[in-house]
């Protein structure tokens, strides 16, 4: 295979600026949005006593998640030996850190207390998960940009061996942030719809089709700005595969999530509440994560249409990151929503609601925070590719 | 226009927001005068003379803190209640005044070497109705002093 | 922490006869405290003494002396604490409530009081990323406000929904129950009156106005009135199934 030659974003269109420009606002307005409940209290959102976190915390989650599955294009070139995605590997390990940066920027902004963040650097209380996640998240930063460095400085790239070791490091790293992300919520012995061991092998299969997702949307954009197919057709091909073998994966899992609980009499009625009574988590559920977000695309990906299959990806793209944002929504509030039991067998009531399903409204300060961390992630990943050569030239030719 | 570059975007964008940021945070009016802080008229000295309390105050009561939180040691001559108790200042009602009045002891000082308080966000920043008959600790223990300036060296090290 | 840590904070004597309500202390060895006369068996310690694990505090709620309707121990937390309505339900801060319970089949319906069981095995102290939610060494389970981020992922594992977070800014504390915007709170069986050998709010409240249904104490002392309520028939704890052995226990529920 020939050298792949790579390339800064040079010539821009007036479309990426307007984009670029989007984005600085929305950014600008998430910051406005966490000045205001920093400075009101948490009141000022839809967030309560019953449902603890909201929609930061939907596009947080989401945003980890897809941090460690964009790096999936660079593990797969160095770790599996798959030369053929090694020219986006670059852009993948980029997009990773800039993905994460800009979930951790949500979940920070939304502490009640973000000015103590310097606290939890500080102080950690090795039990929690939680503190675990920060040295995670702190080392999937520091050893991708090792793995950026060893692939892109001119003396390093030569090494092969120190690629090699990195990027089995940054695989196996990420795969344990993944795990961790997910016992976020598998940890939670107290709500029965979070409580399971699946929580982390779901959040992996979910990491590895948002991370893609994200990664092909970036390079399609690409190839427009640079007037140049970033993608060959043989790549469009394996990335339309891959994407339908984790959505599968995905879904694969989620089904036996449900089915599981729904098996066991006591959690009959917290699982019914999913999948018939949960009002919006339910249409979220099989409206949002299971048609708009799985069904319908992959129905996209075997169908094979339009446009030689680049407007039909970027389509599908789109609808599997819908569709991770409602799945985050449903596994998130919806696990939150269903009463805890707290008197097993008896019907319960009080000034507190208990026995009632928890009550959320999103407002619009929680929302502009939530969404500017994925404007956070974009700007990153624009000045990135600005400054430095993380995208190929051209599509690189057939083997 | 594409020769602008990305970097002088972001860093307008930057200014943009940090100017916001400031004329939220910026509090209108005039200069703050030098503060003259009340000293209460109960005891000449509390803890330590005024020196060492302008230098070490916050010392102490991070100190008292911890141990008062996780282990239950409440003696009242380093906690924050009795400051609060016996610095109270009193208002034009004749109420002791609470850490939002310009007034408040701690706020005199605070407010001019623009150094923020947190205990107040949480604590009570004036005494209960009953607790103010509580009056001033012990004016000197010698003992305490001692054992206290001790502390401070030791941390100072 | 230096080995002179102790020895800086000197006894102060009048606060301590002051706090204690009275209540006259002899230390004749170190850790040995004799009473002389006090208000209740929980007994004051010295204030310049940390808590030990030699005492576990304790609750027994006896639900059939716990009238409908009756709300005596949540006003009295709320008057003790501070904490009150601000018309906002869903994000005002509930220290303690009480729950009606419904057997779905007869319908019979009875009140209990629901608060933090301050277990021995907490899950809020377990999750916590900053270890702001601790217990003490004498098993109460307390946040840690200077240290709290916020994060409300202690209130996520918390299977008592025991936890409030403070939505709005306060400047109506209480002295002895310190709670700020931004920070995550509970019962704290009234830590700072447990300290001075006086017994929490509610359960104070309910022997002088109420039924008398719960008693406190130390757990660890077979002597102790809760020690000996508990020995003498069956209670239960909720959420037994999980393990956390509570330090809240509930008799006919």
């Amino acid at each position: 295979m020939a050298k792949v030659k790579f390339q800064t974003l040079d010539e821009t269109s007036a479309s990426f600026w307007a984009l670029v420009g989007l984005h600085v606002l929305l950014v600008a307005l998430g910051l406005g949005a966490a000045l205001y409940m920093e400075e009101h209290g948490h009141i000022v959102t839809g967030m309560n006593n019953q449902i603890v976190w909201g929609l930061p915390h939907v596009f947080a989650v989401f945003l980890i998640v897809s941090a460690s599955g964009a790096l999936n294009v660079a593990s797969v070139s160095s770790v599996f030996n798959r030369l053929a995605y090694k020219p986006y590997a670059r852009l993948s390990g980029i997009l990773a850190i800039a993905l994460l940066a800009g979930g951790l920027a949500v979940l920070v902004l939304d502490l009640g207390r973000p000015e103590r963040l310097i606290v939890a650097i500080l102080k950690h209380n090795f039990k929690s998960i939680f503190a675990w996640n920060i040295y995670l998240y702190t080392g999937f930063m520091a050893i991708v940009a090792a793995y950026l460095f060893a692939m892109m400085d001119r003396r390093a790239s030569q090494n092969a061996t120190l690629g090699k070791s990195i990027g089995w490091l940054a695989f196996a790293w990420r795969l344990i942030l993944t795990t961790g992300t997910g016992s976020i919520f598998g940890f939670l012995i107290a709500r029965e719809l979070y409580d399971s061991a699946i929580m982390a092998p779901l959040f992996i299969s979910a990491s590895f089709l948002y991370g893609l997702a994200f990664t092909v949307l970036v390079l399609i954009m690409m190839s427009s700005e640079t007037r140049a197919e970033l993608m060959t057709e043989e790549m469009i091909g394996k990335f339309r595969g891959l994407l339908a073998i984790f959505a599968l994966a995905t879904l694969f899992l989620t089904i036996v999530q449900h089915v599981t609980r729904l098996y066991s009499t006591a959690h009959m009625d917290a699982e019914m509440f999913i999948l018939r009574d949960g009002g919006i988590y339910t249409l979220m559920f099989w409206g949002g994560q299971i048609l708009l977000g799985t069904l319908l695309p992959l129905g996209l990906l075997a169908a094979r249409g339009f446009d030689g299959g680049r407007r039909g990806l970027t389509l599908t793209s789109i609808l599997f990151l819908a569709g991770g944002v409602a799945q985050m929504y449903v596994i998130i509030i919806g696990g939150q929503a269903f009463p805890l039991k707290i008197f097993p067998g008896y019907e319960v009531s009080s000034s507190f609601a208990d026995g009632a399903i928890g009550r959320y409204i999103p407002t619009l300060p929680e929302a502009l925070l939530g969404i500017s961390g994925i404007s956070i992630a974009m700007l990153l990943t624009a000045v990135a590719l600005r400054l430095l050569p993380f995208l190929p030239q051209a599509a690189p030719e057939k083997a | 226009m594409a020769a602008v570059s990305l970097r002088r975007v972001l860093l307008a964008a930057l200014v943009v927001v940090g100017a916001a940021f400031g004329l939220l945070k910026a509090e209108a009016g005039e200069r703050t005068p030098v503060p003259q802080p009340v000293k209460p008229a109960a005891a000449e000295k509390c803890v330590a003379d005024t020196q060492f309390m302008r230098r070490n105050h916050m010392k102490m009561l991070l100190h008292q803190r911890d141990e008062t939180v996780h282990e239950g040691i409440r003696t009242k001559q380093f906690s924050l209640a009795n400051c609060v108790s016996c610095h109270a200042v009193k208002g034009a009602d004749g109420k002791p005044v609470a850490y939002s009045d310009p007034k408040h002891f701690c706020r005199t000082c605070h407010s001019y070497a623009a150094v923020r308080v947190d205990c107040f966000e949480c604590h009570a920043s004036r005494p209960e109705e009953k607790a103010k008959a509580a009056n001033a600790s012990d004016s000197s223990h010698d003992p305490a002093l001692s054992a206290l300036s001790a502390h401070v060296a030791e941390m100072k090290k | 922490m230096s080995d002179g840590g102790n020895d800086m904070i000197a006894p102060d004597r009048r606060a301590l006869l002051k706090s204690a309500v009275g209540l006259a202390t002899t230390t004749i060895a170190p850790g040995v405290t004799l009473y002389a006369f006090g208000v209740t068996q929980a007994g004051a310690k010295p204030a310049d003494q940390p808590v030990t694990s030699a005492k576990r505090w304790g609750l027994l709620i006896d639900i059939n002396k716990c009238p409908p309707g009756c709300d005596k121990c949540v006003t009295a937390c709320s008057e003790e604490n501070g904490w009150k309505s601000s018309g906002h339900p869903e994000t005002d801060a509930q220290w303690i409530r009480k729950v009606t319970l419904r057997d779905p089949r007869t319908g019979a319906k009875r009140e209990a009081p629901a608060m933090c069981q301050h277990c021995a095995s907490p899950p809020c102290v377990d999750v916590c990323p900053t270890g702001a939610s601790f217990k003490r060494a004498d098993g109460i389970v307390l946040v840690d406000k200077h240290i709290c981020i916020g994060c409300r992922y202690c209130m996520m594992a918390c299977p008592y929904k025991a936890r409030s977070f403070v939505h709005e800014e306060h400047d109506d504390q209480k002295v002895e129950a310190p709670r700020g915007k931004g920070t995550v709170e509970s019962c704290t069986f009234c830590v700072s009156r447990v300290d001075a050998g006086r017994i929490p709010a509610c359960v104070e409240a309910c022997a002088a106005k109420a039924g008398a249904a719960m008693t406190f104490g130390d757990l660890n002392d077979p002597a102790s009135d809760v020690s000996k309520a508990l020995a003498a028939g069956a209670s239960a704890q909720i959420r037994a199934d999980l393990g956390l052995d509570p330090g809240v226990r509930y008799r006919n529920l």
